[in-house]
């Protein structure tokens, strides 16, 4: 495995709405291991951090918990998707594709700046 | 929005952090177990997997640690831990938590309750719109600085004027109400047609008066009050129009009042109807009986306005100089005329109740010092475990806040409980002339005044056992009986505080005891006549029935003759005007034989009949009473009193000297036949003029169908008052009779008595109040030496000292901290008397006798409190004191 990166201020969140989203109701071991898998390893993610930002994005209303029990028959919270949710994600969504697309007026060949 | 959500659940969260916690703890435990799982099935073993779970978590402590803060506001919850601890602080010493609590909520309550009565009197007097522009009016005199309008004069001014957009003049009325249980006296108002228009105020009812409704040729219509309307007329719609006979002439109701309109002067008018200028008096420039209030114009100031008016009072005083000489102008702002006399009062009690609240928290504040004293090992413990110095002090701020917090909301309470008990008091016609006072309550400007009290205690309380922290090694306090530098410090700081105390208590002292001085002098002024067995009540004829002075003088005898009737009744005598009801009713006196310099000579006017003096029981000095042969064949005659002889006939004899109106017309020539004592005419705080009485028998002087009649009683007034009553009806249904009263109870209930007794009750009970906690706070700081100085004190009876200089060196000390006390107290009550001088009467503001009389009261209560510890300290027993450290 080569250098892993720190996971972006502020970007977790949307990465766990986009896993719950493509997952369904999903517990959070479920979606740390996800989001790993999603980031082809390369993130580092102390699955501890992702559960103060599960209790944000509910105490936001993004998304809602419920018990449940995991595929392998082990007591889980599992967290989906609320309405604000989905709306929160096409928001973040639309703000990041701005973000990466100015960005990458900067990064990519500079001959139009010159 | 979705982050004040967020917020919201997180303050909700707080509360819930017990069971969140959990929850999550099993969040966690399926979690793990699940990443255990899927290492094993990856092929590690058992141990492996858990550390690698583990480690891939982030550690346990700090995945909680991130939670808890996340469903938390971390802050409110380290409040919410401080609260629950300094809760359980108080909760374990309930004797210092129960005393502070007791102290602050004295303070409190009487500081809130007193300004509860402030704010109803001096915030917001005048229910009117814009009410700073509303002002009062009126003529002035030398003898009389708020003296009456006449209506000529009101006529020029409010022509004259270029100050106010509006004047218009009131002036009370009394009707006879004919009803089914026969005629009822009631009380009215004349006002000028845009009388309610300056005010602001207009009819919920019908129509207000139109402009010139007021001229003598205007139709005779009335307005009601809503109480009138409602208790009168069942708060009948169709009461518009109707027509009501009010002694014996047909008024039209034209409107009725809203139920929120008062009008202070004459609150207890049930009927307004416009001046409509009749009769005698009212077309003469000299006689003066109507107040006016004003509107000013945009930016014109209370001062222009006087000076506007005193140029127009000049301009007449040299056009009319007969009947304007002296009449100088007053214009007042309305609020100031309207609270008058409770003013001062108030700002006192303010004041007092102030002072209170103060000793209360130096009081509290030398508690804390104490227990922050006994607290050093616990502090020292704290901050030896990692607490920091700043969360320390939070905590002491936050049980100051608690102690403040539980004082407050009792205060509060108290202070309402106070303040409607002291209303209470007030007697209904006190409330009628104070009609503001109906607003007496907890609004937001009381409470927020109640929060200020507590942001400041609760200030002072964490400040000062922080400030102590700061004085103090910490350290220090770890070390075994460490009483050093700290015990002497805290003897310093709270040994000054009792001073200050003790001077705080003797200023209120002295202030009480030069009020209940004032109070004293007030009742027991020379009245010059004897009020104990005197019933009086006023007697109001018909006009229509009793137009003729001979008629009336013959019915006043008739109704003398049935009251002389009565059982017990020892003689029946009529004036116009009872003593003790204030300077006025004046007339202008002249001189037979003497030159005349153009000035008026105001002295009290009285029509009495003959034997009114004797009933009285006031002496007479020269001369003769009115007798029976004094008839409308003779000549008239009149008495004067003491002030009138001295002051117009220095060194002579006034007997059969001659004494006229100012133009000195032969009709008004009047022969002085007697000299009689001072009887009280004005009121208790203020000196009698000089007094002419005209014999009423006479009909040229008895032309008024008001007087009233005083009965000497041989037995109790309050029994004879009702078959008075009831014998003077019986001589004709049509007359009305009102204010039926014990003279002691008309002295005892007039204003100037209830504000000085008031104030003198109030201020005393603050006084008494901070003598006890002045000395509470003497034993404190001497019961705590003592327990300072056991060892000490136990060497030195070791060592041979007899109990007594034991005794003798503690009172020594409560002694000396006394005598400051009392020093200062002494130097800071002359300063401060000085603001009550208004106030009182006959007592000087530095009245030896009261300083003297307070500074051995204060002695006296500190010798008791230092004698208890000084006592105890004595009885110390050398060995065990030895022994115990």
């Amino acid at each position: 495995m080569g250098e892993k990166a720190d996971v972006w201020q502020g970007t977790l969140a949307l990465m766990v709405l986009k896993t719950i989203e493509a997952l369904g109701p999903m517990h959070g071991y479920g979606i740390a291991r996800r989001i790993e898998q999603t980031s082809g390893n390369v993130l580092s993610l102390n699955y501890g951090t992702l559960y103060p930002a599960l209790l944000k994005l509910e105490q936001e209303g993004a998304i809602a918990s419920e018990w449940g029990t995991s595929e392998n028959n082990r007591r889980a919270k599992f967290y989906k998707l609320t309405r604000a949710g989905l709306k929160q994600i096409a928001k973040e969504t639309s703000n990041w594709e701005q973000t990466t697309a100015i960005l990458a007026r900067f990064l990519g060949p500079s001959e139009d700046l010159a | 929005m979705s982050a004040l959500r967020a917020w919201m659940r997180r303050l909700g969260g707080v509360f819930s952090a017990g069971r969140r916690e959990q929850e999550f703890a099993r969040e966690l435990e399926g979690h793990l177990q699940m990443h255990i799982d899927d290492n094993v099935r990856a092929g590690m073993t058992a141990e492996e997997a858990r550390r690698d779970a583990m480690l891939k978590l982030g550690g346990l402590e700090m995945t909680r640690q991130a939670y808890r803060e996340r469903g938390t506001v971390p802050w409110l919850e380290a409040l919410m831990q401080d609260v629950r601890f300094g809760g359980r602080q108080l909760r374990r010493s309930p004797g210092f938590t129960a005393t502070a609590v007791m102290m602050l909520t004295l303070g409190i309550a009487a500081s809130v309750a007193i300004f509860a009565f402030v704010d109803a009197a001096l915030l917001k007097p005048l229910p009117y719109p814009s009410p700073a522009s509303l002002v009062d009016v009126t003529e002035t005199i030398a003898v009389f600085p708020h003296a009456n309008l006449s209506y000529l004069d009101y006529l020029d001014w409010k022509r004259m004027n270029r100050s106010f957009r509006s004047l218009d003049v009131y002036a009370g009325a009394g009707y006879l109400l004919e009803n089914a249980s026969g005629t009822e006296p009631v009380r009215g108002a004349r006002v000028s047609d845009g009388f309610f228009r300056t005010l602001g105020v207009a009819p919920l009812l019908g129509r207000d008066f139109f402009t010139g409704e007021d001229l003598p040729s205007g139709p005779s219509t009335v307005i009601l009050s809503y109480a009138t309307w409602q208790r009168r007329y069942a708060g009948r719609k169709d009461v518009i129009g109707q027509v009501v006979s009010l002694s014996g002439i047909p008024y039209t109701i034209v409107g009725v009042m809203p139920q929120s309109f008062v009008f202070a002067p004459h609150n207890d008018a049930e009927f307004w109807a416009p001046f409509h200028a009749m009769g005698e008096c009212d077309f003469r420039r000299s006689c003066h009986g109507l107040l006016g209030v004003a509107r000013l114009k945009d930016g014109v100031t209370v001062q222009a306005a006087l000076a506007d008016t005193s140029a127009i009072a000049k301009q007449l005083e040299v056009q009319y100089p007969a009947t304007n000489r002296g009449q100088g102008a007053s214009v007042l702002p309305l609020a100031k005329v309207i609270v008058g006399d409770v003013r001062p009062v108030l700002l006192i009690l303010l004041g007092g109740a102030g002072l209170l609240l103060l000793i209360a928290c130096v009081n509290v504040s030398s508690l804390l010092l104490v227990r922050s004293e006994s607290r050093k090992r616990e502090i020292a413990v704290r901050s030896a475990l990692g607490a920091s110095p700043s969360r320390l002090n939070r905590q002491f701020m936050t049980e100051g806040v608690l102690l403040v917090g539980i004082s407050v909301v009792l205060g509060v309470a108290a202070a309402y409980g106070a303040s409607q008990v002291l209303l209470r008091l007030l007697s209904k016609d006190m409330l009628i002339q104070m009609p503001y006072l109906n607003g007496v309550g907890l609004n937001l400007r009381v409470l927020s005044f109640a929060a200020a009290i507590a942001v400041l205690a609760t200030l002072v309380f964490s400040l000062t056992p922080i400030l102590r922290l700061s004085f103090m090694e910490m350290r220090e306090g770890l070390s075994e009986g460490g009483r050093g530098a700290a015990g002497v410090l805290w003897r310093r700081i709270g040994a000054n505080l009792v001073v200050f105390e003790l001077a705080i208590a003797m200023v209120l002292l002295v202030g009480a005891g030069l009020l209940g001085k004032s109070f004293y002098h007030l009742l027991h002024v020379n009245l010059n006549f004897d009020p104990e067995h005197l019933a009086t009540m006023q007697v109001e004829l018909p006009e229509t029935v009793y137009m003729k002075p001979d008629r009336i003088v013959a019915v006043r005898r008739q109704i003398s003759e049935r009251v002389a009737a009565l059982p017990g009744v020892v003689a029946v005598s009529a004036t116009s005007l009872p003593p003790t009801s204030g300077n006025g009713n004046t007339a202008w006196i002249r001189f037979v034989g003497r030159t005349y310099n153009g000035v008026h000579n105001e002295v009290n006017e009285r029509d009495v009949t003959g034997n009114y003096f004797s009933t009285l029981k006031t002496r007479l000095l020269h001369g003769r009473f009115f007798n029976e042969d004094d008839d409308a064949s003779k000549p008239l005659v009149a008495v004067i009193n003491q002030s009138l002889a001295n002051q117009y006939f220095p060194g002579e004899d006034p007997i059969g000297k001659r004494i006229g109106d100012s133009d000195l017309s032969p009709k008004s020539i009047r022969t002085v036949v007697g000299v009689v004592e001072d009887l009280r005419e004005s009121s208790l705080d203020t000196d009698t003029l000089p007094a002419i009485y005209y014999n009423a028998e006479t009909p040229q002087d008895s032309d008024g169908t008001y007087f009233h009649l005083m009965v000497r009683t041989s037995g109790s007034e309050a029994v004879l008052l009702p078959s008075m009553v009831a014998a003077v009806r019986g001589v004709y249904r049509g007359i009305g009779v009102s204010d039926e009263s014990a003279m002691v109870q008309v002295i005892n209930e007039s204003q100037t008595a209830y504000l000085h007794r008031s104030s003198a009750w109030l201020v005393g009970g603050f006084a008494v109040l901070a003598l006890l906690l002045g000395a509470v706070g003497l034993y404190g700081v001497i019961a705590y030496s003592v327990g300072q100085r056991t060892r000490e004190i136990g060497v030195r009876m070791a060592l041979g000292a007899q109990r007594g200089s034991v005794l003798q060196l503690i009172l020594r000390e409560g002694g000396r901290l006394a005598a400051w006390g009392i020093a200062c107290g002494l130097v800071c009550s002359l300063v401060m008397t000085t603001l009550l001088r208004s106030m009182l009467f006959g007592v000087r503001s530095w009245d030896v006798a009261t300083f003297a009389g307070v500074a051995v009261v204060l002695a006296t209560a500190a010798l008791l409190a230092s004698y208890i510890p000084a006592h105890r300290a004595a009885s110390i027993n050398p060995v065990e004191a030895l022994r115990a450290e």
